[in-house]
C-alpha cells in the first residue's frame, strides 16, 4: 500500500499535531470555542436581563398604587346639613367640599375654590353617605372625616407628578403692594441668575419672565406663598420683581423679612397640576392632615373612570367566575379524551384524525378561538356578551389541548403491570381505568390541568372578541353577569389616558403575576410531593 | 483466518527481537462513577505499532480503561479518573496537556458506527478540516482518498463519495469510521468493541484491516470474542471486577496463561 | 325556568342511584353476591336512563330553538322582510331578540316591536313544550330503569357502554372545535367575499374599513370594495414577525445550546426557571411593557441620533414580541439539540473536534430539520400573536419595510374591527373573520409544515 497522506505523515507525528503551527491553530481554535461559549451565555444573560428590566418596571411602577392619601376634613354633619329624617337626600359630596373650603378660609375666587374642590375625590361623597349609612350615630356635630383625594393630588403627593428642586433661603426681602399681583426686592442680584438657570426668558424691558414652561420660584414669606413672575436688577443694586400671591400674606409689611425659595423643576405647563394646588397640597401635608393609608379601595372596589376610586375586585371575581366554568369543562372533558384516546382508542382513522386535531388546535391563535366564540356561542346559541360562562367556555376550548396532552403523558406513564393486575383478578376495562390507572396519574394531569388554568388566567385576546372588555362597573354576581377579567382589565386601564392608571395597571399585573406564580407553585408542589418513579 | 493467526504471529516473534517502545502506559489506573468505583490500579504498557487486545466478561472494566487513554470520560460528569496515564513519557491528565491535541493523537471507534449524517466525503474530510491539517481542496481530497484506500473502502465507495455515509452497510460505516479516525493521521488509534455490531463477513474485512493498520499506528482493541483478540492482536490484557488480572503476549495468554481466571475465561467458564 | 327544570332532572338523578341501589339489594333480599352486577352500578344505570334522555333533550333543546325560532319569525314577517338582505335580517332579528329579552337594542322600530312579541310567545310556548317532553321522558326513563333492575340484569355492562360512549363523545370534541373554527371562519368569510371580490381582499394595497361604510347599519349596503386590501396588514405581520425572530432565533437557540452543552449544574437552576417565567408572563404583560417602556426608549434613542421613530414603531411592537417567544424557541430547540445521538457527539470528540465545533459541525446540521421546524412554530406563534400588536403596534394601515414607522398586523386589526362594535353585520366586522380566517389558514400551514418536517426528523433517530 502507497502511502499518499500528507507529507509529515505518521512517521513524524510531532510536527503534525505537537508542532508550532498545530499549537497556534489550537489557540485559534480555542479561541473560536471561548466566543462561541459567550455567545451562548449572552443569549442567557440577555433573557435575563429582559425578565429582570420587566419585572423591576412593573414592581416599581406599581408599588405606589397600593397606597392611596386620604385627607381629614373638619365635616359639618349637623341637622341643619342633613336631614336625621332622610339622611341620603344631603349633598354630601357638597358637605366635603365645604369642609375643605373650611381648610383654606382666604379662598375666595370662583375659579379658585373650584380648583380646591377638585383636590378630592369624587368619589368622596359617596363614601361619606355609605359612612353615614353604616354608622349613623355619626350624625349631628363637625367630624373628622379623611377622604380619598384626587389622582393628581394623590400623585403629587407620592412624588410622581412634579419634581420639587432646591430651596434656599434669602435674608432681606421686601414685599410691597396689595391684591393678587405684589411687587418683591431682593436685596442682592442672585436671584436673576436662579431664574435664569430656571428657564426665563428676556423680556421686551430687558427683565426676566417666568412662564408657564420654565421652573416655578415660589417665595415663602411671612406666612403665605408668591409665585415670582418677573426679575430686573434693582436701582440700589440687588433684584426687584413681581409676584403673583398663591396664599395671601399674614402680615402685609414692606419690612425685608427672611423668605424661604422653593423651586419646582417640572415647568407648570409640563404638569398635570398647578402651582397653586402645589401650595395647597403641601399646606395640608405640612399641617398633618393627609393620611397615607393603605389602598382598600383598589383591592376592594370595582372599575371606575376615577383612577382614585377604581379597583380590582370586579376584575378579580369576574377571572374567578370565568375560572371556575373553564376548569369545570376542560378538566373532566379533557381528562375523558385522554382517557379514550390512551387507553380505549384503537387505531384506526378516527382517532388519527383527532390526534391531529388536537395537535393542531394546541397551536391555533388564542384570537380565532374568540372568533369561534363570537360567531358560534354568541351569534348562534345568543348567549349573554361579557357573561364569564361565554368567556369560560371559549377559555376551555382553548385549555383543552394542553389538559388533553398532559392527561394523556400522565396515563402513559401508569407502567402496564397495574392494568394487567387489575384486569387478571375481573376487573373490567372501564373499572381498571377508573379504579386504579386514573388515581395513579391524577397528580400528573392535576399538574397539566393546573398549567393550562394558568395559561387561560393570563389569557386576553379571546375574551375581547366576546366582549368581555366592556366597561364594568358592578361587581358580577353571577356567570351570566356583563364581568372583565384580569388581563382584560389591565388592557383597558393600559389604554386610559390618566397618568396614576399607569400605576394601576402595573398594580393589577402584580396581582395576575401573583395569582399565576401561586398556581405554578402548586403545580410544582404537586409534581415533586408526588412524582414517582416506576 | 488461520494464514492471519499465524502472521500475528510471525510478527509477533520478529517484535520479540528488538523489544517495542513503550507507545502508552498507565500506572495505578482508577475511576469512579460517581461513589461506585469502576477501576481498580490498572497498570498496563502499550507498545508501539503493536496491536493490544483487551478482554474481560462485560462490565469489568476494559472499556473504561479504553475510554481513558483519550480521555472520553471527560464527557461524563460523575466520572473521576486517577493514577497516571502517559502518551510518550507525558501524563495525558497533566492540565498542561490539551485534551483537543490528545484526541488528535489518540483516535478512537467506537461500538457501533456512528457515521455523522453527512456525505462520505465530508465524514473523512471532518478530521482534517477540524485540525486545519490540509491547506487546499487537492491535499484535503488526496487525504480523503488514503483514507479510504488505508481502510479498504476506497473502491467500494469511491464513485458515490458524495452519498450521505449513513446509507452505507453496517461493516462499510464502520469501516468509514475508521477512514474518519485515520484520516487525522492519530499515533494510536482506540478501537471499543469495533466489531459487535457487524456481521462475520464485515467482521472478517475489519479484522484483515486492523492487521494491516499495525503497520503504521498503536493499535488498542476491546473486544468481547477471544477468537478476534487471538487473531489480531500481539498482546492481550485480561480484565476482571475492574482489576487488571493479567497480560502478557498474546499467543502465551491463549495457551498457557498465568492466572485461574483468565484460563476460565478463555474456556468459556464464564464470560 | 329552564333552569329549574335542569336542577330538577339533576336531582330525580341522584335519588334515582339511591333508589336503584336498595331495589338492587331488596331484589336479592340483601345478599349482595347474587346479583351480576354491583348495587351502585344499579344505581348508576337507573340514575342515567331516569335523568339522562331528558337533560339531553334540554341540550338539543337549547342548541336548536333560537334557529327555529328566528325561521319562525322570519315566516311570519315574509312580506315586510322581503326587500331585507342577510346583513339587514340578521340586524332586525337580534333587535327583536334584545326588545323581547332584553338586551342592547340599536334602532328599534314597529316592525321589530311586533317580532318581539311574536319571539316572547314563542318562547315561552317552547319553554313549555320542553318542559313537558323533559318530565314525560324523566318519568318514563324511571320506570323503565326501575323494571329492569332484577339479581340478573347487567347494569354494569349498560352503565360501562355509556361511560365509553361519553368518553368518545369528548374526544370528539376537539374534531367538533376545529370544524366550528372552520365553519364559523368561512361562513362569514363568504358572506365577506360575496361583497368584497376575493381578489381585491387578497391583492389590494389600501386598507381603510373605517371609511369603508356609507351608512350605518341596514343601510351598511354600499361598500368601496377598494379599501379592504389586506396586502399592507399583511406586511405589517411580515416585518413585525421577522423583528421578532430576529431577536428570537439566535438569543433562543444560543440559549439553548449553551444551557444543554456548557452551563453547569447551579447556572442551568438558574436559568431554566428564568426562561419558564418569561414563558409564563401574560402577553398583556409585555404589551404594556411595550407601550409603556420600549417604544419610548426607541424614540428617545432615535431623537438623541437624529431619526425619526414613530411612537408605535415596528421595531418596539417586534422587539417585545421577540423576547416572549425566546423561551419557546429555546424549549423546542432544546428538544431536538438532546434528540441528536450521544454516539454522534463522541465520534467528533473522539476525532479531537473542541465543543463549539462539535456543535457547529455535527450537531447543529444533524438536529436542523427540528431546528427549522421551531423556528417555523414560532414564526406562527408571532404571526397570530395579538395583545403585543394591539398594544404597541400601530392602527392605520401602512405599506412599508421601515421599521421605524408604525404599521398594522392582521390580528390588530381582527382586534379594532370587532371590539366596542355592536355591530355584526357590516362588511367590516365580516372582514376581521376574513382575516380570521386567513390567519387561520397561514398558522394552519406553519404547523402542519413544521409537525411533518419534526416527524421525519424524528423517524430519522428513531
Amino acid at each position: 500500500m502507497t502511502d499518499t497522506t500528507l507529507s509529515t505523515g505518521p512517521a513524524s507525528p510531532d510536527s503534525l499535531h505537537t508542532g508550532d503551527a498545530a499549537k497556534a491553530r489550537l489557540r485559534a481554535r480555542y479561541a473560536a470555542e471561548a466566543r462561541f461559549k459567550w455567545l451562548g451565555a449572552g443569549a442567557v444573560a440577555l433573557a435575563g436581563f429582559f425578565l429582570l428590566l420587566l419585572l423591576s418596571t412593573i414592581v416599581t411602577k406599581a408599588l405606589p398604587a397600593f397606597h392611596q392619601n386620604y385627607v381629614a376634613l373638619e365635616v359639618d354633619l349637623s341637622a341643619d346639613k342633613i336631614d336625621p329624617a332622610d339622611p341620603g337626600a344631603a349633598n354630601f359630596l357638597g358637605l366635603v367640599h365645604d369642609g375643605m373650603a373650611g381648610e383654606f378660609p382666604q379662598v375666595s375666587g370662583r375659579q379658585e375654590r373650584r380648583l380646591l374642590r377638585g383636590l378630592v375625590s369624587t368619589g368622596a361623597g359617596v363614601m361619606l353617605r355609605e359612612a353615614i349609612e353604616a354608622d349613623p350615630t355619626m350624625l349631628g356635630g363637625t367630624r373628622r372625616i379623611a377622604v380619598p383625594l384626587d389622582d393628581f393630588a394623590d400623585l403629587y403627593l407620592k412624588g410622581l407628578l412634579a419634581k420639587s428642586g432646591p430651596s434656599c433661603r434669602i435674608a432681606g426681602v421686601t414685599v410691597s403692594g396689595a391684591g393678587d399681583e405684589v411687587a418683591v426686592g431682593f436685596p442682592d442680584d442672585a436671584i436673576l441668575a436662579m431664574a435664569r438657570g430656571a428657564g426665563a426668558v428676556d423680556g421686551e424691558d430687558g427683565g426676566l419672565r417666568l412662564t408657564s414652561g420654565s421652573q416655578s420660584l415660589l417665595l415663602e414669606i411671612a406666612g403665605g406663598t408668591l409665585k415670582i413672575t418677573e426679575l430686573s436688577t434693582g436701582e440700589a443694586g440687588g433684584a426687584i420683581g413681581k409676584a403673583t400671591v398663591l396664599e395671601p400674606l399674614a402680615s402685609a409689611s414692606d419690612m425685608p423679612d427672611d423668605a424661604m425659595l422653593r423651586t419646582i423643576e417640572t415647568a407648570e405647563a409640563n404638569r398635570k397640576i398647578t402651582d397653586r394646588e402645589i401650595v395647597w397640597l403641601d399646606r395640608l401635608a405640612g399641617a398633618g392632615k393627609i393620611e397615607n393609608r393603605w389602598n382598600t379601595l383598589f383591592f376592594f372596589t370595582g372599575a371606575s373612570r376615577e383612577p382614585e376610586l377604581a379597583g380590582i375586585w370586579g376584575a378579580v371575581v369576574g377571572s374567578a367566575l370565568t375560572m371556575v366554568v373553564t376548569l369545570a369543562l376542560s378538566f373532566p372533558i379533557g381528562v375523558a379524551a385522554a382517557i379514550y384516546l390512551e387507553e380505549f382508542a384503537t387505531k384506526n382513522r378516527l382517532t388519527n384524525l383527532i390526534e391531529v386535531n388536537i395537535n393542531n388546535l394546541a397551536a391555533v391563535p388564542s384570537i380565532v378561538f374568540g372568533l369561534l366564540g363570537l360567531a358560534v356561542f354568541l351569534n348562534w346559541f345568543s348567549l349573554p356578551r361579557s357573561a364569564p360562562l361565554v368567556g369560560g367556555m371559549v377559555l376551555a376550548l382553548m385549555t383543552l389541548p394542553t389538559i388533553i396532552i398532559a392527561a394523556r403523558a400522565a396515563l402513559r406513564a401508569v407502567p402496564p403491570s397495574i392494568r394487567e393486575a387489575a384486569l387478571g383478578i375481573g376487573a373490567s376495562k372501564v373499572q381498571t381505568v377508573f379504579h386504579h390507572v386514573l388515581p395513579l396519574a391524577m397528580p400528573g394531569i392535576m399538574t397539566g390541568t393546573i398549567i393550562g388554568m394558568a395559561q387561560a388566567l393570563g389569557e386576553t385576546a379571546p375574551l375581547l372578541m366576546i366582549g368581555m372588555v366592556a366597561f364594568i362597573v358592578d361587581i358580577p354576581g353571577g356567570f351570566t353577569d356583563a364581568a372583565t377579567v384580569l388581563p382584560v382589565q389591565i388592557f383597558m386601564w393600559a389604554d386610559f389616558p390618566e397618568p396614576a392608571f399607569q400605576q394601576k395597571t402595573s398594580a393589577a399585573i402584580l396581582i395576575l403575576l401573583g395569582f399565576l406564580v401561586i398556581m405554578n407553585a402548586i403545580a410544582v408542589v404537586l409534581r415533586k410531593r408526588f412524582e414517582r418513579r416506576w | 483466518m488461520n494464514m492471519l493467526t499465524e502472521a500475528g504471529v510471525e510478527q509477533q516473534l520478529a517484535d520479540q527481537g528488538n523489544t517495542p517502545a513503550i507507545k502508552m502506559r498507565g500506572k495505578g489506573v482508577t475511576v469512579h462513577y460517581g461513589d461506585k468505583q469502576a477501576l481498580f490500579g490498572v497498570d498496563l504498557d502499550v507498545p508501539e505499532k503493536q496491536v493490544t487486545a483487551l478482554i474481560g466478561p462485560s462490565g469489568c472494566g476494559k472499556s473504561t480503561f479504553l475510554r481513558c487513554l483519550n480521555r472520553m470520560n471527560d464527557t461524563i460528569p460523575i466520572c473521576r479518573v486517577g493514577g497516571d496515564i502517559t502518551l510518550d513519557g507525558e501524563d495525558i491528565y497533566d492540565p498542561k496537556i490539551d485534551v483537543v491535541e490528545l484526541r488528535a493523537r489518540v483516535g478512537m471507534v467506537f461500538q457501533k458506527p456512528n457515521p455523522f449524517p453527512k456525505s462520505i466525503y465530508e465524514n473523512i474530510a471532518y478530521g482534517p478540516r477540524i485540525h486545519g491539517l490540509t491547506k487546499n481542496k487537492a491535499e484535503l481530497d488526496a487525504v480523503v482518498e488514503s483514507s479510504l484506500r488505508k481502510a479498504a473502502l476506497w473502491d467500494e465507495v469511491k464513485d458515490r463519495l458524495q452519498e450521505p455515509g449513513t446509507g452505507l452497510s453496517g461493516g462499510q460505516q464502520q469501516r468509514l469510521c475508521i477512514a474518519r479516525a485515520i484520516a487525522v493521521s492519530p499515533e494510536v488509534i482506540l478501537m471499543d468493541e469495533p466489531c459487535s455490531a457487524l456481521d462475520p463477513i464485515a467482521t472478517a474485512k475489519v479484522e484483515e484491516l486492523i492487521d494491516e493498520l499495525r503497520q503504521n499506528y498503536t493499535i488498542v482493541i476491546v473486544t468481547h470474542s477471544m477468537q478476534q483478540a487471538a487473531r489480531v492482536s500481539q498482546r492481550t490484557a485480561m480484565f476482571h471486577l475492574g482489576y487488571l488480572v493479567e497480560e502478557g503476549a498474546t499467543d502465551k495468554m491463549f495457551t498457557n496463561p498465568d492466572d485461574k481466571r483468565t484460563q476460565d475465561y478463555i474456556t468459556g467458564r464464564f464470560g | 325556568m329552564v333552569s329549574y327544570l335542569v336542577l330538577l332532572l339533576l336531582v330525580l338523578g341522584v335519588a334515582a342511584y339511591f333508589v336503584g341501589r336498595s331495589r338492587a339489594v331488596a331484589s336479592v333480599g340483601g345478599e349482595v353476591s347474587r346479583l351480576h352486577s354491583l348495587p351502585g352500578q344499579h344505581g348508576l344505570f337507573l340514575a342515567m336512563i331516569a335523568a339522562g334522555p331528558a337533560l339531553l333533550a334540554v341540550l338539543i333543546w337549547r342548541i336548536a330553538t333560537p334557529g327555529i325560532e328566528d325561521s319562525i319569525v322570519q315566516s311570519r314577517f315574509a312580506a315586510e322582510l322581503a326587500e331585507f338582505g342577510v346583513p339587514q335580517l340578521q340586524a332586525f332579528l337580534r333587535d327583536a331578540r334584545a326588545i323581547a329579552f332584553g338586551g342592547i337594542v340599536s334602532f328599534p322600530d314597529e316592525t321589530k316591536e311586533a317580532a318581539a312579541v311574536v319571539f316572547r310567545s314563542l318562547h315561552q310556548t317552547s319553554i313549555w313544550l320542553i318542559t313537558a317532553v323533559a318530565l314525560i321522558l324523566a318519568a318514563g326513563g324511571s320506570f323503565f330503569g326501575y323494571s329492569r333492575i332484577a339479581p340478573a340484569y347487567r347494569a354494569r355492562h349498560v352503565v360501562e357502554r355509556v361511560v365509553k360512549w361519553f368518553l368518545i363523545l369528548c374526544s370528539m370534541i376537539a374534531i367538533l372545535t376545529t370544524i366550528g373554527i372552520v365553519l364559523s371562519l368561512i361562513f362569514e368569510s363568504i358572506l365577506f367575499f360575496s361583497e368584497i371580490p376575493i381578489f381585491n381582499f387578497l391583492f389590494g394595497l389600501h386598507w381603510s374599513p373605517q371609511s369603508a361604510f356609507t351608512g350605518a347599519g341596514g343601510d351598511a349596503g354600499d361598500v368601496n370594495t377598494e379599501i379592504f386590501g389586506a396586502v399592507p396588514l399583511l406586511a405589517g405581520t411580515l416585518l413585525i414577525t421577522f423583528i421578532a425572530m430576529l431577536i428570537a432565533a439566535p438569543v433562543g437557540l444560543m440559549a439553548a445550546i449553551y444551557l444543554s452543552d456548557y452551563a453547569t449544574q447551579r447556572v442551568r437552576a438558574v436559568a431554566k426557571p428564568v426562561l419558564e417565567i418569561l414563558a409564563g408572563i401574560p402577553t398583556v404583560v409585555y404589551g404594556f411593557f411595550a407601550a409603556l417602556t420600549v417604544a419610548p426608549f426607541f424614540r428617545g434613542v432615535g431623537e438623541s441620533i437624529g431619526l425619526d421613530v414613530a411612537s408605535e414603531s415596528a421595531l418596539a411592537a417586534g422587539v417585545v414580541m421577540g423576547i416572549m417567544i425566546i423561551p419557546f424557541v429555546s424549549s423546542l430547540s432544546d428538544d431536538v439539540i438532546n434528540a441528536v445521538p450521544q454516539s454522534l457527539r463522541d465520534g467528533s470528540a473522539g476525532l479531537g473536534a473542541t465543543r463549539s465545533e462539535t456543535i457547529r459541525r455535527v450537531v447543529l446540521p444533524a438536529a436542523l430539520p427540528g431546528i427549522v421546524s421551531a423556528l417555523l412554530l414560532a414564526v406562527s406563534r408571532a404571526v397570530g400573536e395579538t395583545m403585543i400588536v394591539v398594544m404597541a403596534a400601530g392602527l392605520a394601515a401602512n405599506l412599508t419595510f421601515n421599521p421605524l414607522e408604525a404599521v398594522t398586523t392582521v390580528t390588530v386589526q381582527i382586534v379594532t374591527l370587532l371590539v366596542g362594535d355592536q355591530e355584526f353585520d357590516s362588511a367590516k366586522t365580516r372582514a376581521a373573520f376574513a382575516l380570521g380566517l386567513l390567519l387561520f389558514v397561514i398558522t394552519l400551514a406553519l404547523n402542519v409544515i413544521a409537525l411533518r418536517v419534526v416527524q421525519k426528523y424524528r423517524e430519522q433517530y428513531d
